[in-house]
């Protein structure tokens, strides 16, 4: 796993660092047992300040998905996979449809991007902070 | 990791050049194991600075004290200072220029210098002369590391490096920091890069500290509030919080602010980003400094001052 940290999104290397993460928990990219790059290597990698990747393995530790283990590194405790979250989902399904109706009813990404933020809004308004973070602005 | 045991301490420190004072009564506390930029514009006192804590230049007045020794008598070996002009011999091979390292330095490390210099494909025959800045800066850098140093100080590392080199030798820099543990302190005009490599600050302006702190911290106390103009100037409910700067455009208001209890009234507030925190500092030199919990030098640590004055 490396991580693909970008400078000009504005969006802090730490917050990237949890999101990609999350994400590679979601697709299955790493799954429970796997250990997570060092602070070393990502800082090698990505010029990344050592300490910004230990603070975003701390935030990673406190949500309880992954844990350090002395003298080994960070590892992976559970996965963010869902069966049915999957690509090859009924739900999925659904969406790949719906949205082929809203591009036949003439709607450009942007207004689909904006149903999709509402009715989202809508629904998880009360929710937990996976809310947040599914929507892309974390409001850390 | 390091429970904030002081890298540097500085207290009161100044600097008397034939022009003038190039430090006035710096006072601030970098923790070890942190990577800390130090910004400021041309002339504000960075070198000088980095000098003191080299042990290059002695202060005019005040002290400034490495890992908890006294002033004056930390060990030397423990610090490594990279100068702007990265000082080398031209006429030296790389692999000459290592062994010189060797020989003046009882804690060298050939292997981690031999694997800095390797990563960049320099050839360990070539002479300095012949490299390309990225190289020098790259030979420089393995010359300070392979000193195994606590504490590098960079003067302005980043300097005429193009973009694949910066990241490569920053790369290094970070995880050689990881491994070890290293303090840096590392002067850079570059504002738009400090946020992911620096993790702490130091910000000088006219010789002054206007700002230190974790960045982290120094971020959340202040907002940016935006908003449509009322009248002349800012909003009133605006006017007990500390301001830092304010701007105006047409109807627009743009104020950075240390808010000092919950913001309220119009506009829109915001956290700032880095670049913009910094420079709304550079550009209000009459804003007041700031220097958070951690950066503050205690009150009993100031007993070097009165020793040193007693002496």
């Amino acid at each position: 796993m490396e991580f693909r940290i970008d400078r000009r999104n504005g969006v802090p290397a730490f917050q990237q660092i949890v999101q990609q993460t999350k994400q590679a928990l979601r697709l299955g990219v790493l799954v429970p047992g796997d250990r997570l790059p060092t602070a070393k290597v990502v800082a090698e990698v990505s010029a990344v300040n050592p300490n910004t990747t230990l603070k975003a393995y701390r935030e990673l530790e406190r949500e309880g998905l992954v844990e350090p283990r002395p003298g080994q590194g960070t590892f992976v405790r559970r996965t963010l996979a869902r069966p049915s979250a999957g690509t090859d989902s009924p739900l999925y399904g659904e969406l790949v449809a719906w949205m082929s109706r809203a591009a036949g009813a003439g709607l450009e990404q942007e207004d689909v991007a904006a149903l999709v933020a509402s009715a989202m809004e809508k629904q998880y308004a009360t929710g937990t902070a996976t809310a947040a973070t599914t929507t892309g602005s974390t409001g850390e | 990791m390091h429970a904030g045991e002081p890298a540097l301490e500085a207290h009161g420190l100044g600097m008397r050049h034939r022009r003038g004072w190039a430090l006035r009564d710096c006072s601030f506390r970098l923790p070890a194991g942190r990577i800390c930029g130090l910004v400021g514009p041309n002339g504000a006192g960075k070198t000088t600075l980095l000098s003191i804590a080299a042990q290059v230049l002695e202060p005019t007045r005040g002290t400034l004290s490495l890992f908890g020794a006294a002033p004056g008598a930390a060990d030397p070996g423990r610090t490594a200072f990279l100068a702007q002009e990265q000082p080398l011999f031209r006429g030296f091979t790389v692999a000459e220029t290592l062994r010189l390292g060797r020989e003046l330095n009882p804690r060298w490390d050939q292997r981690a210098a031999e694997d800095v210099v390797r990563a960049g494909d320099v050839p360990l025959d070539a002479k300095v002369g012949t490299l390309s800045g990225g190289q020098r800066t790259r030979v420089a850098l393995a010359l300070a590391l392979g000193k195994r140093p606590d504490l590098l100080l960079l003067d302005e590392p980043m300097a005429n490096l193009d973009p694949v080199a910066r990241k490569e030798l920053m790369g290094t820099l970070l995880g050689e920091a990881a491994e070890r543990g290293t303090t840096v302190l590392m002067s850079t005009h570059v504002l738009a890069e400090l946020e992911d490599l620096c993790d702490y600050l130091v910000v000088l302006s006219g010789g002054e500290v206007r700002l230190a702190g974790d960045v982290d911290e120094l971020l959340s106390v202040h907002t940016v509030v935006t908003g449509a103009k009322e009248g002349e100037g800012l909003p009133a409910s605006l006017a007990h919080h500390p301001l830092v700067e304010s701007r105006f455009s047409g109807r627009q208001f743009t104020a950075l602010i240390r808010p000092d209890g919950p913001v309220t009234g119009p506009g829109e507030a915001d956290d700032p980003g880095l670049e913009e925190l910094l420079l709304a500092y550079l550009r209000s030199p009459e804003a007041p400094p700031l220097i958070t919990p951690t950066a503050q030098v205690r009150a009993q640590d100031q007993a070097y001052d009165t020793r040193t004055v007693a002496a």
